[in-house]
């Protein structure tokens, strides 16, 4: 969750503003070419395009690598494992094939969420995409609710040790712990969630035939510009992999 | 003049429920008057509002009885702040609702603006409503209501989780609609403090015997040191500043010592570091036999001290209520035969015996405060530490509770009890410490 949580970037860069469903689509269309192929090439040239993308949203490229750190890590482990214990025997370029092919494909996923945000996709998922109110803002207000679970969890665990009960121990104690912190804390979710529902109605939203909206989000010619850009990309990515030979891939053979 | 609100043999039976939470109520509310809504826990109020506001669902297999008609759009506020707020920014939450009704898109700012200053809102729309503090977010989750100008107010507890200040200021608005005409139907449990604003108080079931209001008394005698904490500071993790930093207090058998201040004053952080839950950052909080409380194993803090939580579901750890009672003793090495029985003596002691087989969390609030309370007192620990024990609780259980900690500390147990009601600091406290941002003041 901390991963995809928005980052500070520069609202005056060239995509800051764009819209998120925008966003969403050009990392799809990336992440589908890469799913696709299984060359070291492809998302070497695609990881630049990435790069390009930091750069036009005005993500802070340190605080970008900080945040993917345990990316790196993930993604060096299963490339060695991979080129070791690969089916065609230890090999190079199929250890250099997956660890760039996840690294990019995960981060195509975190540029476009730490720009976004969450509010915005909401909007954007009921303005364009008509998707229900009751969903969208749902699960909006209750993401709200995570950082407060998250305190209440420590409070749980405190409560326990004025009862008399270390929550540690041998690993048989720890699970029983674990999962009678977890029903409290699930009562507690419940009572809360049933609280917020109540309020949320009380003003309207479970009454509503139709909904109005305060933030109008404009579907524009950049975000036409910008999926059309990484459509491109997508399709000259595959091209001159098929030009210089390097492709590999599930598909487009 | 017309009723804003007539109920006649009004009922209403929640799904699943054999007992009616509320029957046979009759309830005139005229256009433009004030009422308080009072009674005992449990006496239906919460549910007459959710009546009033619509928000009884049938569907559920809920049922109603009567006569229940109101004229005029009707705004409710809940006591939660942290459950009212739907949107991350604050004008977004104003605004939500003006969506929801339908608010031509071009009215909704200016209605959102003109809500906002009507409370007072101190910062622009896109303040993050997870920086706002309890009395902010009350104020702002009156603005949403607001916005959608209702003829009938309903509020239920609105101050209940409130610091004496972020109370005044709801106050404060509550007679601003009054004034401006609005039909005001309050719950509260504190009827002085509600009284200057209705016109007249309604007691929804009579309580089940006089209550007495606590009195001030003072400790007969106080003793040697229980717990010392010398030089202590305190930082939450990942937080900027020190919650609580050079504090010196000793807490002594047969005294009540109130801990007070505004919310985020530290006064709950030091309860819980003088009951040994949470670990000083720098300096010591010892008991008498200088062992480090932090430090000590949980089955060997319970011995010397009992804590009290704000919420007492956050300390529930069984499915029956004696059993509940029996966790602390058990730990502490009694055999089962010697726990039962002093489970069994405070059940009666705290007029919990008909319940002792009954799931803690099905219980309702004041005999949840008093089953949390009696787990405390189960492994008879000299010191009692408390946060906010008041919270929430009517006039019964109140001065229950009162006289149970009165009576704790002439028997010579040491009291520390967070909270902001002012009442019971007057009625208990030997000894009041006030914090002001994390320094006794």
């Amino acid at each position: 969750m901390m991963l995809l949580s928005p980052l500070r970037s520069d609202p005056r860069a060239v995509l800051a503003a764009a819209n998120p469903l925008a966003k969403l689509g050009a990392a799809a269309i990336v992440m589908l070419v890469l799913f696709l192929s299984v060359d070291p090439v492809t998302p070497l040239v695609l990881l630049s395009a990435i790069a390009l993308a930091v750069r036009l949203s005005g993500i802070p490229p340190r605080a970008l690598l900080v945040r993917c750190a345990p990316l790196f890590v993930a993604a060096t482990g299963a490339a060695f494992v991979n080129g070791v214990f690969g089916s065609g025997g230890p090999s190079l370029a199929a250890a250099a094939a997956t660890g760039l092919r996840l690294i990019a494909i995960a981060l195509a996923g975190v540029v476009a969420f730490v720009t976004i945000d969450p509010t915005d996709l909401a909007d954007g998922l009921m303005q364009h995409l008509h998707a229900s109110p009751r969903f969208a803002l749902g699960a909006l207000a209750a993401f709200r609710l995570l950082p407060i679970f998250a305190t209440e969890w420590e409070t749980i665990g405190l409560a326990r040790r004025a009862r008399g009960i270390d929550d540690g121990g041998s690993w048989p104690s720890r699970v029983a712990s674990f999962r009678e912190r977890s029903f409290t804390l699930l009562v507690a979710a419940i009572r809360r969630g049933v609280r917020l529902a109540l309020a949320m109605d009380a003003r309207g939203f479970a009454t509503m035939s139709g909904r109005t909206v305060a933030r109008p989000q404009p579907f524009t010619d950049r975000d036409r510009a910008l999926l059309l850009a990484t459509m491109a990309i997508a399709v000259g990515t595959v091209v001159f992999g098929h030009a210089l030979n390097t492709w590999r891939g599930l598909l487009l053979q | 003049m017309a009723d804003a609100i007539g109920i006649r043999g009004w009922g209403w039976r929640h799904p699943g429920r054999a007992a009616w939470a509320v029957r046979g109520l009759d309830l005139r509310v005229e256009r433009g008057e004030s009422v308080l809504l009072t009674g005992p826990s449990g006496s239906g109020k919460s549910t007459v509002l959710l009546g009033i506001a619509g928000l009884l669902d049938r569907s559920g297999g809920g049922e109603s009885e009567g006569a229940l008609r109101v004229d005029g759009a009707v705004g409710i506020v809940f006591q939660d702040p942290e459950t009212q707020l739907v949107m991350a920014r604050a004008g977004d939450d104003v605004a939500f609702g003006l969506e929801n009704h339908c608010v031509p898109s071009v009215e909704i700012w200016p209605r959102v603006h003109a809500a906002l200053a009507s409370v007072g809102f101190p910062y622009p729309d896109d303040h993050p409503t997870t920086a706002l503090s309890g009395g902010e977010k009350q104020r702002l989750a009156f603005a949403g209501v607001f916005a959608l100008g209702p003829d009938i107010l309903l509020l239920d507890e609105p101050t209940a989780n409130l610091d004496a200040e972020g109370a005044r200021l709801v106050r404060g608005l509550i007679a601003q609609a009054r004034e401006r005409g609005r039909t005001i139907v309050l719950v509260d449990h504190d009827i002085d403090a509600a009284r200057p604003l209705v016109d007249r108080v309604i007691e929804l079931a009579a309580f089940d015997e006089a209550v007495v209001p606590p009195r001030a008394s003072r400790s007969p005698a106080v003793g040697a040191a229980l717990v010392r904490a010398a030089g202590i500071a305190f930082r939450y993790p990942a937080a900027e500043r020190l919650a609580l930093e050079g504090i010196d207090i000793d807490i002594h058998a047969g005294e009540a010592v109130a801990l007070t201040g505004r919310n985020g004053s530290g006064k709950s952080t030091l309860a819980l570091l003088l009951a040994g839950l949470l670990r000083p950052l720098r300096g010591s909080v010892t008991a008498a036999d200088g062992a480090d409380l932090a430090r000590l194993r949980a089955s060997a803090l319970v011995r010397r001290v009992g804590t009290v939580f704000q919420d007492p579901e956050h300390q529930f750890v069984r499915g029956r209520a004696d059993d509940e009672l029996m966790v602390g003793p058990l730990r502490t090495g009694m055999t089962r035969d010697v726990a039962r029985a002093r489970a069994a003596e405070l059940l009666e002691r705290l007029r919990l015996t008909p319940l002792a087989a009954a799931n803690p969390f099905t219980l309702s609030g004041g005999e949840q405060r008093r089953l949390s309370v009696a787990t405390a007192l189960a492994t008879d620990p000299p010191l009692l530490v408390l946060d906010e024990p008041t919270y929430g609780q009517d006039r019964v259980t109140y001065a229950e509770l009162v006289a149970l900690l009165r009576a704790s500390r002439d028997e010579g147990r040491g009291i520390v009890f967070a909270t902001h009601d002012r009442a019971l600091v007057g009625a208990l406290a030997d000894r009041e410490v006030r914090l002001e941002a994390g320094r006794a003041a």
